[in-house]
This record gives C-alpha cells, structure tokens and sequence, in this order.
C-alpha cells in the first residue's frame, strides 16, 4: 500500500488528470475547468456587477467539484501524507538555496507558506498578489490550466493554445525575472 | 467605449431542481474532485517547487503530466464522438466552444501566468492545498476571488 503515499509518476498522474475530462462529460455533459467556479462564488456572494448576474446555481455542479478537490486534498495531504520532502533536480535546490529558499521543507517551501511566511506583512502580499493575478487573469483569459492546457488543448480548440502561450510566456517572466528579486524582500 | 459583457462559454441553461434529489446529483461531481484532488497531491503539481522546477525547465515530470494528460483527453473524446455517447437528456457530449476572442487569450494568459509563477500553484491545486491544510492556499484563493471581482469590474474597459 506504499503506492498510496509515495508521488506517484507522470504517466499514471497525466493520464489520471486527462480522464477526468470524458469522466465530467459522462457525469453530467460537463466541460472541466476550474477557475469558474471563482466566478460562481462571486455570483453567489450576490455581487451586482452585470459579469455576475446569471444563474450561478445552474453551474453549481462547479462548486460542488471543487469542493471535492477540497477533500481530495485533505486525504492525500493530511490522512495519507508523504513524510518525504519532493525531490528535486538537484541544480533546481541549488539555485533555490542562493535564493534563501530551502529545498527541503516538505511539499511547500517554509520561506513562502509557513504561518510565519503567511502572517509576516510581505509574505501575505505576495500570496495575495499571486492569487490576484491568478483570478483576474484566469477571468480574462476565461480559464486556466484546465479549461485550457487540459480540456481546451485536448479539444484542439485554438484560444486555448493562446491562453497556454500566454500562462507559460507569464511564468516564465515570474520564475526567472520576478520571483528572485521577490524572495529577496521576503528575507 | 464600453464593450458588450463578454461571456467566456455559453453558460449552462437548464436550471438545476432543487430539493433531496438535486442535492444527490451532486454526489458524483463531489467524488470526480476528490478524485483529482488526490492525484493533485500525489503527482506533486500541487507543489510549488514542481512548478518553479518546470519553469527552470530542470525536469520533465510536469510536462510529461500535461503531455500525457492532453492525449488521454483527447483520445476520450475521440472516442467518445466515436461511439457517439449522449447524455441522459439525449445531447451529444461535446466540450463547449470557447468566446472568438483572441487578445484575451493571450493577454489573460500572461497575468495568469505572472501569478502562477509567483505562487506554484493554478486553482485546482489551490483547492487541493487549501484541504491540505496550508493557510497560504487561504491567501492565494482569496486572492484569486479579489482578482475575478476586479475582472468584473474592468472587463468592459480591456481588450478581447
């Protein structure tokens, strides 16, 4: 039963992932995606701006998958978590390390979501950022990784090869010119 | 000038019916996310140095994650449409079209992307870490809802 804790490898994990898109097709005619169910909860929170008003409750099957998503990440991560810390390539813990961000810590690293990191003035901005850029840019591009990079690419639908240049053109500026001057202001 | 609300997909039309049985059929979507909160955790793309790894391209686990993940989806819906499987309503399954636009796309992607970098983590894993127990995922999804608010309330001023 050790597969149960350990990381299981890319190719039972891809494939997994990818079945999860004729999985919500069968459950109920379902496209997969995600970060709707942003644009739900501020639906349902009753905001008044006309890009919420629809009737949310006819998507509400989004909330209750991700509400799932929620329990699955209690299960993995906390009743059957990995004691282990991911291994890394090694030149990545390297480069981490002259950033000040240790590459053992776990499944996050401490210097960015510890309750410390979390609680101190920068790292709350930093999360709070990220996730912003994250909700307004998934809006705009009308999803994320799995809208796109998943569903929309396996559908060989166009826009979501232009919303998946655009997500990795984005990380691409954030890991390499960003974060590392980032960092340096969460030391 | 003041563009049209843009709407991403059509949005579903048929309303749910409430009551014991409309809460039942939530059952089974309840289930396909614990399903993929689970692989989110244990194939690590839930992880922040997974991702910050990829973008340093110094492993190739989460492109073989996406890669294969892509094909498999891909290949279901062949065969879906092969078999020409319907829903129960008799609809035939498809993956809705998305909004003609093509500034959005990419324009979009890259603040998405900005902040994926950033943070490691898309909404599925933030979902996946937040039941993990990380307070961060609680910083970031709150976030993230800022930031789709503040969508609603410039989209009519940004470029689709």
């Amino acid at each position: 039963m050790e597969w149960l804790t350990q990381p299981w490898p890319w190719y039972v994990a891809g494939p997994l992932i990818g079945l999860t898109v004729p999985l919500l097709l069968l459950i109920g005619n379902r496209r997969f995606g995600i970060s709707s169910s942003l644009r739900h909860v501020c639906a349902a929170l009753g905001s008044r701006l006309p890009f919420f008003q629809y009737n949310w409750r006819a998507e509400s099957w989004n909330l209750a998958f991700v509400l799932g998503i929620v329990l699955g990440g209690f299960v993995a991560g906390v009743l059957l978590a990995n004691p282990n810390p991911v291994q890394l390539n090694p030149q990545t813990a390297g480069a981490l390390q002259q950033m000040g961000v240790s590459a053992d810590s776990g499944f996050l690293p401490k210097e960015l979501f510890s309750w410390q990191a979390v609680l101190s003035p920068v790292g709350f901005l930093f999360l709070l950022l990220g996730g912003f850029l994250i909700g307004f840019g998934a809006r705009w591009a009308a999803g994320c990784t799995s809208g796109h990079s998943i569903t929309g690419l396996a559908a060989l639908q166009l826009p979501s090869l232009l919303a998946t240049l655009g997500f990795f053109a984005g990380g691409l500026v954030a890991a390499h010119f960003i974060l590392p001057w980032a960092l340096g202001l969460l030391r | 000038m003041a563009l049209p609300i843009r709407d991403e997909f059509e949005l579903q039309s048929k309303a749910h019916t409430p009551g014991a049985v409309g809460l039942l059929a939530y059952l089974p979507y309840l289930l396909a996310g614990a399903f993929f909160g689970i692989v989110a955790i244990r194939s690590e793309i839930a992880s922040w140095y997974r991702i910050y790894e990829m973008f340093r391209f110094e492993s190739f686990h989460m492109y073989g994650v996406i890669g294969s993940a892509v094909l498999t989806a891909s290949l279901s819906l062949w065969l879906l449409r092969k078999l020409e499987v319907r829903s129960r309503d008799g609809e035939p399954l498809r993956v809705r079209p998305a909004d003609p636009g093509r500034y959005r796309y990419l324009l979009g992607g890259v603040v998405f992307g900005l902040g994926w970098g950033l943070v490691g983590a898309c909404p599925g894993p933030i979902y996946a870490l937040l039941g993990s127990g990380y307070a961060g995922a609680l910083v970031i999804l709150l976030g993230a809802l800022l930031g789709t608010y503040v969508y609603g309330l410039v989209q009519r001023h940004l470029p689709h």
